[in-house]
């Protein structure tokens, strides 16, 4: 059953981010496709127990993220004749095939690293023990991660503006 | 080995020529401030004068040491200490360098007195006078690091440094273009001799170090060579056609080696090209270098190796021959030669080769008393030469001259004495001498071919009486030939010129007595076995061969030589004073021949047509601009500039496109080279 | 799963990073770098669930609060480049060629 579940959410995934990709006239759909792929990445992630990341996911990346994308593709407002033509055929192509080689490596070196399995508790990827893990073993960087944001906050305030007075 | 006693006023007899040119050259070159013209002189005399003072001084104290430890040294200057390469600035003053060293200082005093009469002109019209003289003392200062060093690699140090002084000499008055050429070629030919020099030093240097012995010193060679003395090398097969093939003495080999080096600083056969063109010079560097001391520098090495020689049969033999062989050679050519100073030049070679002929049987002192008394008459010669030329201001063809002995008798009479004294005019000190190096090639059973050599030897001797008073004659008797506005201004020269004519003519006559042999010594009261001094003397460093002969053997052979010489010296007289105007019918009859000679064989145009003319055509064309133009220029210089302009603009410049994707691409490149290489590995 | 979830991994980073490379859009290029985080995370999720280590999920968060930090400074960016240039086109930005 999870199996199935999995290549369903793991298809709506590769759709949206495709949507993405080649939906080269209207941004705003772009964006919305995204969405959807943000979507079932947290279903898939609560397939994989991490629960409380899941929740995160569509939270933060799908609820925040993404509709800050929104609002600025809204707010610049962009017609489709401000799109230029793309790139020639050529570097495109090369680029395609040079992807098409990483995706192929990394398909098949990444399984390598994967061990023996080992065994986990139930409560795994809950609030709890994640939450635990967070203010004990990993404080440090909590505590670090809020000096981030409030440079991130200064300076998206700071760039915003019309002038500096 | 006996000690060397340390005698530090040696580095003196060196330094002191040496301060002298140094402060000419720094007056000229640095300073642009000339010295005047009485302490250019006072310092230009001075330094060879005090040198030949401390050298006079030195011999009285080596004198006075037992026969078997005359040796006094003095080391100045640790120079090379390289593993076992050691070669320090030192000096050696055993007989032979002692000899040596008196007359390179005594002679090159002389000259430099003439030179200040001689160069007034150049005084006068400012054209050198100080240059002249800081030459001429870097010369001596040259010559005597090479008469003096106690090892092979100062001696080398000396030899090259006389070859450039030569050069800076000969081609002193360098405004005229042939001069400068001139210069050019007596080093050019100088340094394919020096070739042989150094490849002697190595081979010998290298297989004294395969036997733990390895030196460079003098005095340790000599003690060290009986190690490699029975070494063969086996020749390349392509050398089979050489005589005592394929299995040669290793010290034949380095032996041949050291003498093509004198063959070139000392002008004998093949390489004796330079010298009858170095007379482009002004006359005493003539008179110095080209008569009394640097091309004696060949014979002095010789005799200083002759602990080599006496294990070279073979070199000698060579050796011998080559003398001869040049003795005869350039006395053909001298008797048709008209111009004063190429005649002495030829005679020069040929004496040369008489040197050697004596060196290579085995009889070194003969050869270094005929270095001496050659040393006296031909300078003696050049200096007479010189003051014709003055007082026929610069005319130098002897076509020109005729009856100049009433307009300067004194010139004319030290002159005389000169050309007695090389005829070998009984008692004079070339008689001694030559008879000495007669007497070695009639006693040499071991040379192949001895007698042929004492008859080449005894032909020349009397082919050089010929030559010598046909240009006595030519110059100074007969009908007067001069030109008119010449004739009018001629003039004996001052006493700068005329002082060391005269005691270069006393030391032409009397300074045979030095070592005249037993049997013909003629001074009373002098017990016979002291007499022959000279080679007494130098039995302490030169391995020479002794041969046993009567008192009458020499006698006869005296006479006999003296006869020849008389012969010539007849036959010159007939043809020039009695009946002159035979020498041009005969000139008409002989042609072909004639022209031979007098075009000195045509060696120096086939040497062109055979060695010069290919090489510069080899460089300019090829090593010019092919290599250096083509490939050095052309291919890697600008060509590897064009390669990386081309890389930069044609490659390189779209790495740089300011686009972030771009930029990105290649980290995804990266990417997947570096995940290429863990799949794989 | 896990490794299945790991390909998935691996095809949407690759897919990200094409975006990155070939559009021209400067919004379209910051949202593909999102879906390469996305990927990434994913990959940790996945890892983390193999060997039963919660740094995994510790990791993915710290990536989501850097992304958001990023993102939120990288549109003020775009904004104020458009300002000034009136276009959201990368090539109109590539001051720093030769």
């Amino acid at each position: 059953m999870t199996d199935f579940l999995f290549y369903v959410f793991a298809a709506v995934a590769v759709a949206g981010s495709l949507g993405m990709l080649l939906n080269v006239r209207n941004t705003v759909a772009g964006a919305l496709s995204l969405v959807g792929t943000m979507v079932s990445l947290g279903a898939i992630y609560v397939l994989l127990d991490a629960y409380l990341i899941g929740v995160l996911q569509i939270l933060v990346y799908a609820g925040a993220i993404l509709v800050v994308f929104l609002f600025v593709v809204m707010l610049l407002n962009l017609r489709q004749d401000a799109f230029t033509p793309e790139r020639l055929r050529g570097t495109k192509a090369l680029g395609v095939a040079v992807g098409a080689l990483v995706c192929v490596e990394l398909l098949l070196l990444l399984p390598r690293a994967l061990g023996p399995a080992a065994e986990i508790p139930a409560d795994f990827g809950g609030y709890r023990m994640v939450g635990a893990a967070l203010f004990t073993d990993w404080v440090l960087a909590f505590e670090v991660t809020s000096l981030l944001l409030l440079a991130a906050m200064v300076g998206a305030v700071i760039l915003a503006k019309r002038s500096i007075d | 080995m006996v000690e060397a006693l340390p005698y530090p006023l040696l580095r003196w007899i060196v330094l002191l020529p040496l301060l002298a040119a140094t402060v000419h050259g720094v007056s000229l070159a640095l300073l642009r401030r000339p010295l005047g013209r009485t302490p250019t002189i006072a310092l230009s005399l001075g330094a060879p004068a005090a040198a030949f003072g401390i050298a006079f001084v030195a011999l009285l104290e080596l004198i006075g040491l037992p026969a078997e430890q005359r040796v006094l040294g003095d080391l100045a200057y640790t120079w090379i200490g390289a593993g076992s390469l050691s070669a320090d600035a030192a000096f050696l003053f055993d007989p032979l360098s002692a000899v040596m060293t008196l007359v390179v200082t005594g002679v090159g005093t002389l000259i430099h007195v003439y030179s200040v009469g001689y160069m007034d002109d150049d005084h006068r019209e400012d054209r050198g006078f100080q240059r002249f003289f800081c030459y001429l003392n870097l010369f001596l200062f040259s010559m005597l690091v090479l008469v003096l060093g106690d090892n092979l690699v100062l001696m080398f140090l000396g030899w090259e440094g006389v070859g450039l002084c030569s050069y800076l000499l000969i081609g002193f008055w360098f405004a005229d273009r042939w001069n400068a050429y001139a210069g050019s070629k007596a080093f050019i030919v100088n340094r394919i001799g020096d070739f042989g020099f150094l490849l002697g030093i190595f081979l010998l240097f290298w297989s004294l170090a395969e036997m733990d012995a390895a030196t460079v010193n003098f005095r340790e060679l000599a003690e060290a060579l009986p190690r490699i003395a029975e070494q063969t090398v086996t020749l390349p097969g392509w050398l089979g056609f050489l005589p005592g093939a394929p299995t040669w003495r290793l010290t034949t080999l380095i032996g041949l080696c050291f003498f093509l080096g004198a063959v070139g600083k000392s002008a004998q056969i093949p390489l004796y090209v330079w010298l009858p063109d170095a007379m482009a010079g002004p006359t005493p560097v003539s008179a110095l270098i080209h008569a009394a001391t640097m091309v004696t520098a060949g014979v002095y090495m010789v005799c200083r190796m002759s602990f080599l020689y006496a294990e070279a049969p073979g070199a000698s033999a060579v050796i011998a021959w080559t003398g001869a062989a040049t003795a005869l050679f350039a006395a053909t050519i001298a008797i048709a030669q008209t111009d004063i100073k190429k005649v002495l030049a030829y005679s020069t070679v040929s004496q040369l080769g008489y040197m050697f002929l004596a060196a290579g049987c085995g009889a070194y002192s003969a050869a270094i008393f005929h270095v001496v008394t050659h040393a006296f008459f031909k300078a003696l010669l050049f200096l007479g030469a010189g003051a014709v030329i003055l007082a026929m201001h610069h005319e130098q063809d002897t076509d020109k001259m005729g009856g100049l002995r009433e307009h300067i008798r004194w010139t004319h009479r030290w002159f005389l004495l000169g050309v007695l004294a090389i005829a070998g005019f009984p008692f004079f000190s070339g008689f001694f001498s030559k008879d000495e190096i007669l007497l070695s090639a009639y006693l040499a059973h071991d040379l192949p071919g001895h007698r042929a050599l004492y008859a080449i030897a005894l032909g020349t001797a009397g082919l050089t009486a010929f030559y010598m008073l046909r240009l006595h004659f030519r110059t100074f008797l007969g009908r007067s030939r001069v030109e008119p506005d010449v004739k009018s201004h001629i003039h004996e020269p001052s006493q700068w010129i005329l002082a060391p004519l005269g005691v270069l003519g006393v030391l032409s006559i009397f300074g045979g007595f030095l070592g005249p042999s037993a049997a013909l010594n003629i001074v009373p009261g002098v017990d016979p076995a002291h007499s022959n001094s000279l080679a007494n003397f130098l039995a302490s460093v030169l391995h020479g061969v002794h041969h046993e002969v009567s008192f009458a053997t020499e006698r006869g052979l005296a006479a006999v030589s003296v006869a020849v010489a008389g012969a010539g010296a007849l036959l010159a007289t007939w043809l020039y004073v009695w009946q002159p105007e035979l020498p041009a019918r005969i000139r008409a009859g002989l042609g072909g021949l004639y022209r031979l000679v007098a075009n000195k064989y045509w060696v120096d145009e086939i040497y062109d047509a055979v060695f010069v003319r290919p090489l510069v055509f080899l460089s300019e064309n090829v090593l010019y601009r092919g290599v250096d133009a083509g490939l050095i220029d052309g291919a890697a210089v600008n060509g590897s500039a064009r390669l990386v302009r081309g890389l930069a603009s044609g490659v390189l410049r779209h790495f740089q496109s300011g686009l972030a994707q771009g930029y990105l691409f290649l980290m995804v490149l990266g990417t997947l080279l570096i995940a290429g290489y863990l799949v794989v590995g | 799963m896990v490794e299945k979830a790991v390909a998935l991994s691996a095809i949407l980073f690759v897919l990200g990073a094409l975006g990155a490379l070939t559009r021209r859009n400067l919004i379209v290029i910051l949202m593909s770098i999102e879906l390469m985080l996305n990927a990434v995370n994913l990959a940790l999720v996945a890892y983390a669930r193999h060997w039963g280590d919660l740094a995994g999920h510790i990791f993915v968060l710290m990536v989501i609060v850097v992304a958001a930090a990023e993102v939120a400074v990288g549109l003020g960016i775009v904004i104020a480049l458009f300002r000034n240039r009136e276009s959201v086109n990368v090539e109109d930005v590539s001051l720093l060629k030769w």
